[in-house]
């Protein structure tokens, strides 16, 4: 929509980044969002994951000012904004309802922030000034012909389906150019196929016009589908930042490591032991460890192992015994629901799997893949994902 | 019962194959009932709704449309020797009293009341719900407050504002009452007060149904309160402005208790409404022109509302 240069008055693009100082919210008793420190990259998409009630959405207002922050400063660019009006923080945001203003129609909805904020259209140094009809026309027009609402645009909401409500949203945020686009769960109110569709959309979207964008969400897929960087919370407490493909390969703790992947990360309790080899000691036989691992863990240690399901293969010389209980089979591949001892684990096998449910067998770890956390802390022992730009 | 079940016999005869696409489709036999392109209801349902109608139409026909009817045929008489008998005078008592001195001057009263109490009382309703829409603590405790005027009586408000405007010990020791310009005026502020706890009722519960992202969203597109008001909050309230307008018009023309109370019609009839004179008319002797009166009050009533109701509800936005 904003290809670059369209807005190249002032040579660098609107852009901001956006840096949370230790910031606390606190509703009355409730600490809502901890002693948050983020830094989120001019021109980032982050995407802020965990289940409800973690304080994702609660840091999102705060970005957008209509939460007061307790604690700590949160910085736009250079500009610490904890006081500064909502209208004058330069973000738009697309809420999970859309928020469409409903007796206005989609020409008018997309145009509202044109109507009643100042741009710098006639260069930076130039006086920011209120756009003419013909300009706030040109932008809507664009707008509307980027998110495919062209011939909608004498609608009301009321007459468009989930999916073009949700297109006038996103017309609407991006239509002004902010220097921060905040996204609060914008695609949990749309049916399955329309929101893979949307998704590759904003990921589309977000390249072309490079900006900042922070993006709430509770479904990681979407978040490993469309984040430069995921910033996984929980209880309010920021529990990891990095790249999908670290918060996936290298979870820093076990929350991260249980909420991110379908089906989670299997996990085993055991202890330590170097005897014929180092490998943690589960109930169900042992757990054998690369030896870079397993440096300087002490005899006895109590230890969490975790597995992802596609790292358990089923054979019959496996070290660990194996009761199935189901097996689904979803076409490319099939999920095993088994138990090692008492602990469930899931074990993900491409094509048909030749066993029955009921049946026992066994089963072998990628000990390249097993990850070791702490069963005090839940922490992660050795290298985390989360040293990658972290702010 | 005949009837419906004729009803449904010929019904069945119309619901030939060939008007019905389910006809095309033969190797799926439905039941009958089901061919028809408007749902017929079934007796048992039919006779169900009338039994459930019943009470409110009974109250209605006995205590509203069977006394109107009485009261538009009363108006047919003219009263002689002082009420000892009626004449049938046709619909001349309508034709002369309705565009009568006293009737015209009547409506002109009902009409300055509504004049000065109804703006007033909106925009004080929409202000004042405005300033109590908002979480804090304590908020309920002055949404009480705000909406007590609803549940004290006319008559007590009336007598509140007496002392109020009584000139040597009252509140305001302003001599009101008694002064034919200022009369209208001061009963009209009781009616304001009075009317302040329904409009913002009324308003708040109507504040509450807009969800807060929209406001949220207006916010973040730059728009200030003052504009958020104007472009969103108002525009959105539009269905329940037009409900508590049309309200508050009927609540003026038929003000009574609280011009009886303060002025009884006067000083020199200044704060006579159609209301206050068809009381006053309405006594044995004449009662065919307080009739009279009455279906002249209604037709007006009937005439602003309709007219309301014409030229706003095109303006009002209904959601969804």
């Amino acid at each position: 929509m904003l290809p670059p240069g369209a807005d190249a008055e002032g040579g660098r693009s609107n852009v901001a980044s956006l840096t949370f100082q230790n910031v606390t919210k606190r509703f009355d008793d409730v600490v809502a969002v901890d002693d948050l420190d983020l830094e989120i990259m001019d021109g980032e998409f982050m995407v802020l994951l965990g289940p409800s009630g973690c304080g994702k959405t609660t840091a999102l207002r705060m970005i957008a000012g209509l939460e007061d922050i307790t604690e700590g400063k949160l910085l736009i660019g250079d500009t610490v904004v904890n006081d500064m009006d909502p209208a004058r923080r330069d973000v738009s945001m697309v809420f999970q309802s859309y928020a469409l203003y409903p007796h206005m129609t989609v020409q008018r909805n997309i145009e509202s922030p044109l109507l009643v904020r100042r741009y710098h259209a006639d260069g930076p140094d130039r006086p920011a000034r209120k756009l003419t009809r013909a300009e706030r026309q040109e932008r809507v027009d664009e707008a509307a012909r980027v998110l495919g609402l062209d011939g909608l645009l004498g609608r009301k909401p009321a007459a468009l389906s989930g999916g073009q409500r949700q297109r006038v949203a996103l017309a609407r945020a991006f239509v002004g150019r902010p220097q921060a686009f905040l996204m609060d769960e914008p695609l949990s109110n749309l049916d399955a196929k329309l929101r893979a569709q949307t998704r590759l959309e904003l990921v589309d979207l977000h390249r072309r016009v490079a900006t900042t964008v922070v993006y709430v969400t509770h479904d990681q897929v979407e978040a490993m589908t469309m984040a430069d960087r995921i910033a996984v919370m929980s209880a309010g407490r920021l529990q990891q930042v990095g790249t999908p493909q670290a918060v996936y390969e290298a979870p820093a703790n076990l929350f991260v490591a249980q909420f991110i992947g379908t089906p989670p990360m299997n996990t085993l309790d055991g202890t330590f032991t170097s005897e014929g080899g180092p490998a943690v000691v589960v109930a169900g036989g042992r757990v054998g460890l690369d030896p870079a691992r397993a440096a300087g863990l002490e005899e006895g240690r109590p230890l969490v192992v975790g597995v992802r399901p596609e790292h358990l293969t089923i054979t019959a010389d496996g070290p660990l015994e194996l009761k199935v209980r189901a097996v689904e089979w979803l076409g490319h591949e099939c999920l095993v629901f088994a138990t090692i001892g008492e602990t469930p684990v899931v074990v993900r096998q491409a094509g048909m799997a030749a066993i029955d449910a009921g049946g026992t067998t066994r089963l072998a770890v990628d000990p390249a893949h097993a990850h070791l956390f702490d069963p005090e802390s839940t922490e992660r022992l050795g290298a985390t994902g989360n040293t990658e730009r972290l702010g | 019962m005949t009837t419906a079940e004729s009803r449904q016999d010929a019904g069945v005869r119309d619901a030939t194959p060939a008007d019905t696409p389910g006809a095309a489709a033969p190797a799926r036999p439905r039941p009958r009932r089901w061919r028809r392109k408007r749902p017929r209801y079934r007796l048992k349902d039919v006779l169900l709704a009338y039994a459930l109608l019943a009470p409110s139409m009974v109250i209605f026909v006995v205590f509203f449309y069977r006394p109107f009817l009485n009261l538009m045929h009363w108006g047919t008489f003219e009263s002689r020797r002082n009420g000892a008998f009626f004449e049938p005078v046709g619909l001349r008592l309508y034709r002369e009293q309705l565009s009568g001195r006293d009737f015209l001057d009547g409506a002109w009263h009902s009409f300055q009341f509504v004049l000065y109490t109804v703006p007033a009382g909106l925009i004080l309703g929409i202000l004042l719900a405005v300033a109590a829409h908002r979480r804090l603590k304590g908020i309920k405790i002055f949404q009480a407050i705000f909406s007590s005027t609803i549940a004290s009586s006319v008559a007590v408000t009336s007598v509140v504002f007496l002392y109020f405007f009584q000139p040597t010990i009252g509140l305001f020791k302003v001599d009101w009452l008694t002064n034919p310009d200022m009369a209208m005026f001061a009963v009209s502020l009781t009616s304001v007060w009075q009317n302040l706890g329904l409009s913002f009722v009324i308003v708040l519960a109507g504040l509450q149904t807009i969800p807060d992202e929209v406001v949220e969203a207006a916010t973040l597109d730059g728009y200030g309160p003052t504009r958020r008001l104007l472009r969103i909050t108002l525009p959105l309230l539009s269905p329940v402005l037009l409900f508590l307008l049309v309200i508050l018009v009927i609540h003026g023309l038929q003000a009574f208790a609280q011009i009886d109370i303060l002025t009884k019609g006067g000083p020199v009839q200044a704060t006579e409404t159609l209301v206050y004179k068809i009381q006053r008319l309405s006594r044995p002797d004449n009662i065919t022109i307080g009739a009279v009166y009455s279906v002249g009050l209604f037709l007006i009533t009937l005439f602003i509302t309709a007219l309301q109701f014409s030229i706003l509800n095109r303006r009002v936005h209904y959601a969804r």
